[in-house]
């Protein structure tokens, strides 16, 4: 059965949107200046993404997706191009952008809770339906019952969850994760895998996902995007078709073992991934 | 049987005694003491070398009134040193560490100035300042600030660059990023340096009473360093040791209310799931 085993198609970048475009990128390039000379780090990059679409980026290390995440983030200002978000220019951090690192980076001296309503209090945003809308959060990452913990009392996976409720707590239309589970063990990085699947589906949010793990990226993604390596720039654009809601058993089939392939190419052509 | 079990339990309740935390110091102390008694009567030292730990005690009891009156300017000028290392201490390393310009003029004149004996400085507290307790304050500051500024950029300068970004992203202010991730993160670092500077405040005090002052632990030791008076001076050494046990236990007591959380004073609780 060809026609199932190819459920996947390598799309020209200005295909047209299916649904409203939330993302436009266009020409976006950074160059980091250091003492020991110019540094490019994105060669201009064009990238649109739709409002709810899950895209995951991959590419070798030092390819710049950590640098694309952040001129998103608007942390960082482009050398050239720009990013549009909801038709606006990113010049600063946008409001409706939630950011996960590689790291939980949780405040060791607050509570589960109070570091989630963080965001909350630095924007001084209504505290009481904020409170509520936490607390839901928590209770749906399975955290309730550790509201009032501190982080150094909970496990890595149950920190990272944290810090994924923190990045929703003002209700982003964005969510920006930078290899969010890079740091989890095998199991939990599964378990995660499925939890944020369920996260997109309820809550329909735009999410910009960097991985270096290839059938992670597929498992999750609408669109993989491939980066090739410094200064990086996007080479391919995939787009995964598999049925959702996708199970772990999906990884063993033999449309994502191709679909896996193909991308996995990309890189032992010049090299392996880190 | 019985005696035996009783012998053995009430054996283990000594060695659980001889084991808590105050009483083993005070064991090593008192071992110290026993030594040095031994010392000076083995080998016949004179007193007006090494005095008997008994005269010691002797004096520690028979003056404590003059003892305790001159331990107080001594207290304050410490406590009054420390308060202005905390004051200038604390902002200084914001500035050190928030701007590399600062940096770069401040923090090789501040190692500079360290590098300067206090007790050379100090006789010119003394023409500034007069006698009284400004120079002794100042002394104590001199020679307390600096571990607060060291430990305070350390700690300022260790925030991860992901917890800037988290700060940058949700639009936190100045003031906002330094009260809720900052000052937070750098506080057990400043800790551990206002420890050190409490220690050496109390030496600032005494140095500055050596040159300048007619009270004072520090005058004490003088005038009976003058008279040969060997039993006063360890007996005001023996005090002055003590006040700075106490003022480093009370940095310490309020370094475990101020930071709970931080590795070095947490207990083990860890939930998993």
């Amino acid at each position: 059965m060809p026609a199932a085993a190819r459920r996947f198609t390598v799309i020209s970048r200005d295909e047209p949107a299916r649904t409203r475009r939330l993302i436009e990128i266009r020409g976006l390039s950074k160059t980091y200046r250091t003492r020991a000379g110019d540094v490019p780090s994105l060669s201009p990059v064009d990238l649109d993404v739709d409002e709810g679409e899950f895209i995951a980026v991959v590419g070798p290390s030092g390819c710049g997706k950590s640098t694309l995440l952040k001129l998103l983030a608007g942390l960082i200002a482009p050398t050239e191009g720009e990013v549009r978000i909801d038709g606006e220019a990113v010049r600063e951090p946008p409001d409706n952008v939630g950011i996960v690192f590689q790291s939980p980076v949780l405040l060791a001296w607050r509570t589960l809770l109070r570091n989630v309503m963080m965001p909350v209090e630095v924007r001084g945003l209504d505290r009481a339906t904020h409170l509520a809308r936490a607390h839901q959060l928590l209770e749906t990452a399975g955290l309730k019952g550790f509201e009032d913990k501190y982080p150094w009392q909970l496990s890595g996976g149950m920190q990272q969850r944290a810090a994924i409720c923190r990045a929703l707590v003002h209700d982003p239309a964005l969510l920006l994760m930078d290899e969010p589970f890079g740091a989890l063990d095998a199991m939990t990085r599964e378990h995660m895998n499925l939890e944020l699947q369920r996260i997109h589906g309820e809550t329909n949010k735009t999410i910009i996902f960097i991985t270096h793990s290839i059938p992670e990226a597929v498992f999750l993604a609408d669109r993989v995007v491939v980066m090739s390596s410094r200064p990086g720039t996007v080479e391919a654009i995939y787009k995964v078709d598999l049925p959702r809601p996708r199970s772990l058993e999906m990884m063993g089939e033999r449309c994502f073992a191709e679909i896996t392939k193909e991308i996995r190419g990309h890189f032992y052509a010049r090299g392996a991934l880190d | 049987m019985a005696p035996a079990a009783g012998s053995r339990a009430s054996g283990r309740m000594l060695v659980q005694w001889l084991d808590s935390a105050w009483v083993r110091p005070v064991g090593l102390m008192v071992v110290v003491v026993v030594l040095w008694e031994l010392a000076v009567r083995l080998f016949a030292i004179p007193p007006y070398l090494v005095p008997k730990p008994w005269d010691v005690i002797l004096v520690l009891v028979h003056d404590r009134d003059m003892l305790l009156a001159e331990s107080m300017p001594t207290t304050i000028a410490t406590i009054g040193g420390f308060a202005l290392s905390v004051a200038v201490g604390i902002p200084l390393a914001m500035l050190i560490a928030g701007s590399r310009t600062v940096e770069a003029y401040l923090y090789p004149l501040l190692v500079f100035s360290q590098s300067i004996p206090k007790v050379a400085v100090a006789p010119l507290l003394v023409v500034w300042f007069g006698f009284g307790m400004a120079p002794k304050v100042i002394c104590a500051f001199l020679l307390g600030v600096f571990p607060v500024v060291v430990a305070g950029v350390q700690g300022f300068k260790s925030v991860e660059p992901d917890m800037r970004d988290l700060a940058r992203s949700v639009k936190a202010s100045w003031l906002q990023t330094f009260i809720i991730v900052s000052l937070p993160h750098a506080l057990p670092s400043i800790f551990s340096g206002l420890k050190v500077s409490v220690t050496l405040a109390v030496v600032g005090a005494v140095v500055g009473e050596f040159v300048g002052a007619n009270s004072g632990i520090g005058f004490v030791l003088q005038r009976s360093i003058g008279n040969f008076e060997l039993p006063t001076m360890f007996a005001a050494l023996t005090i002055l040791a003590l006040i700075g046990v106490v003022l480093f236990w009370i940095v310490d007591l309020v370094e475990r209310l101020a930071v709970p959380w931080h590795a070095s004073q947490r207990a083990d609780v860890i939930a998993t799931a």
